[in-house]
């Protein structure tokens, strides 16, 4: 099976619709996928809900998609880091919905595994469990979080063969997997697609059945905070 | 009064790490602890966004885009370094597997509730990974000061910002000293550097029973 197409254009021809609910990886600008992100502005698909952990930053990742007022709604855990999601949030003209990051790592799972809540413990107490059903395990209490099934999901991984199955890189892994699972549709892009058999099965990340199509391409890869540390004297 | 400056109560809140054990270290303050562990003290630190065994700031010129910390600084690897997704990350959070948590705080209550995410009317970012681990961890150590710009307590009887968590501090670190949360209230474990207990209480809006 060869679920290879020529560009991210093309890798999402037919998916897209006004409304969609699209779940995307990425941990701040890491891990991003920055190449169907671009393709998804330029098809112009509008009131999008966007299940991601982060919005980007102004001009890279999923802030062009605000910049091109594209967003309806987002879900995440933190969105520090982009002037023009704020501006649109204190507006009223994007809804935010707050998850705590690993509420919304375990709905994305869940979703993708077929189930459709899960309690936690995570968030008792706090404005995160208002209107949510409570319910006491063994003298403790938690809530019912739901699962997210996203119409698209949208990935980034280092490596893939044309069957599917991904290789991530270190931390650029982060919500990849679980938002993979998420998706009816999952397209994913990669720094390198590799021949069938090159890929040791023991040590692939992601079995190509949560993987639907896939492109390859050049990613830029934005550093958000560089920091470093000097070398010592020799 | 005196006090503990930043890189004092980091390394007051890196006597509380204990040997062999996973720990998750906050933004701020937090973040400098890993300067002051212990010598003999071998702790694996986890960074949220998918990895244990956190290295230190990369050499400039090898920064690696894909190596990141969850306050998205460029890091590196060690020997025992291991990689996962965010599932794994937080189920390990969730499951109990860290031993502790060192975390920023705007507020703390004599009850162990935590604030420190949200300032209602100002900006507001998220919660990110917070609520999930002070839910999560073994225990919960708080590092802050001990008092707002303003001079008004930040460690209270109730707290008025929305909470992070409800009961779930287990010792407070500031500027001013170390308090652990009791059933009825805060407990004195040490004064920092020419700090008295007068002063201290006098710092505290929260109940203190010893």
């Amino acid at each position: 099976m060869n679920k290879e197409y020529s560009s991210a254009a093309a890798a999402l021809d037919g998916l897209l619709f006004d409304g969609m609910t699209i779940a995307s990886g990425g941990f701040g600008l890491c891990g991003i996928p920055e190449l169907l992100i671009a393709a998804i502005r330029d098809a112009g698909t509008k009131d999008l809900t966007i299940a991601s952990n982060n919005a980007g930053v102004d001009g890279f990742g999923l802030g062009v998609l605000l910049a091109t007022r594209q967003v309806r709604k987002m879900i995440s855990s933190y969105v520090g880091e982009n002037a023009e999601f704020m501006r649109q949030y204190l507006s009223g003209e994007l809804e935010l919905e707050f998850n705590p990051q690993g509420t919304l790592a375990e709905r994305l799972r869940a979703g993708g595994a077929g189930i459709p809540g899960f309690y936690t413990r995570t968030g008792v107490g706090t404005v995160i469990a208002e209107g949510k059903e409570h319910k006491d395990f063994s003298g403790e209490t938690f809530i019912l979080e739901r699962g997210i099934v996203a119409d698209l999901a949208i990935v980034k991984a280092w490596k893939a063969d044309p069957s599917g199955n991904l290789v991530f890189r270190k931390t650029a892994r982060n919500f990849n997997p679980p938002v993979a699972t998420s998706g009816k549709v999952c397209v994913v892009e990669v720094e390198e697609i590799v021949p069938l058999g090159s890929l040791d099965p023991d040590t692939i990340h992601l079995p190509g059945i949560y993987v639907h199509r896939l492109i390859q391409g050049e990613h830029e890869k934005r550093i958000e905070n560089r920091t470093t540390r000097k070398r010592e004297a020799a | 009064m005196a006090g503990w400056d930043r890189n004092q109560i980091a390394a007051r809140a890196a006597l509380e790490l204990r040997d062999g054990t996973y720990v998750n270290l906050g933004i701020g303050i937090p973040t400098l602890v890993s300067n002051y562990i212990p010598p003999g003290v071998n702790v694996t630190l986890q960074s949220e966004n998918g990895m244990l065994g956190m290295g230190p700031f990369p050499f400039e010129g090898e920064e690696d885009p894909d190596l990141i910390n969850a306050g998205k600084q460029t890091i590196t690897e060690l020997p025992q370094t291991a990689y996962f997704d965010s599932a794994q990350s937080f189920a390990m959070i969730r499951g109990g597997k860290i031993a502790m948590a060192i975390l920023g705080a705007m507020e703390v209550s004599e009850k162990g509730d935590l604030a420190n995410w949200m300032i209602p009317g100002k900006l507001v970012k998220g919660m990110g990974g917070a609520m999930d681990l002070v839910a999560g961890v073994g225990r919960v150590v708080v590092v802050m000061d001990h008092t707002s710009k303003h001079g008004e307590s930040k460690v209270l009887k109730d707290c008025t910002l929305p909470l992070t968590g409800k009961a779930v501090v287990d010792r407070i670190i500031t500027n001013l000293g170390v308090l652990d949360v009791g059933h009825k209230g805060l407990h004195i474990v040490q004064l920092a550097d020419g700090v008295t207990e007068a002063e201290l209480r006098a710092a505290t809006e929260a109940t203190i029973v010893g």
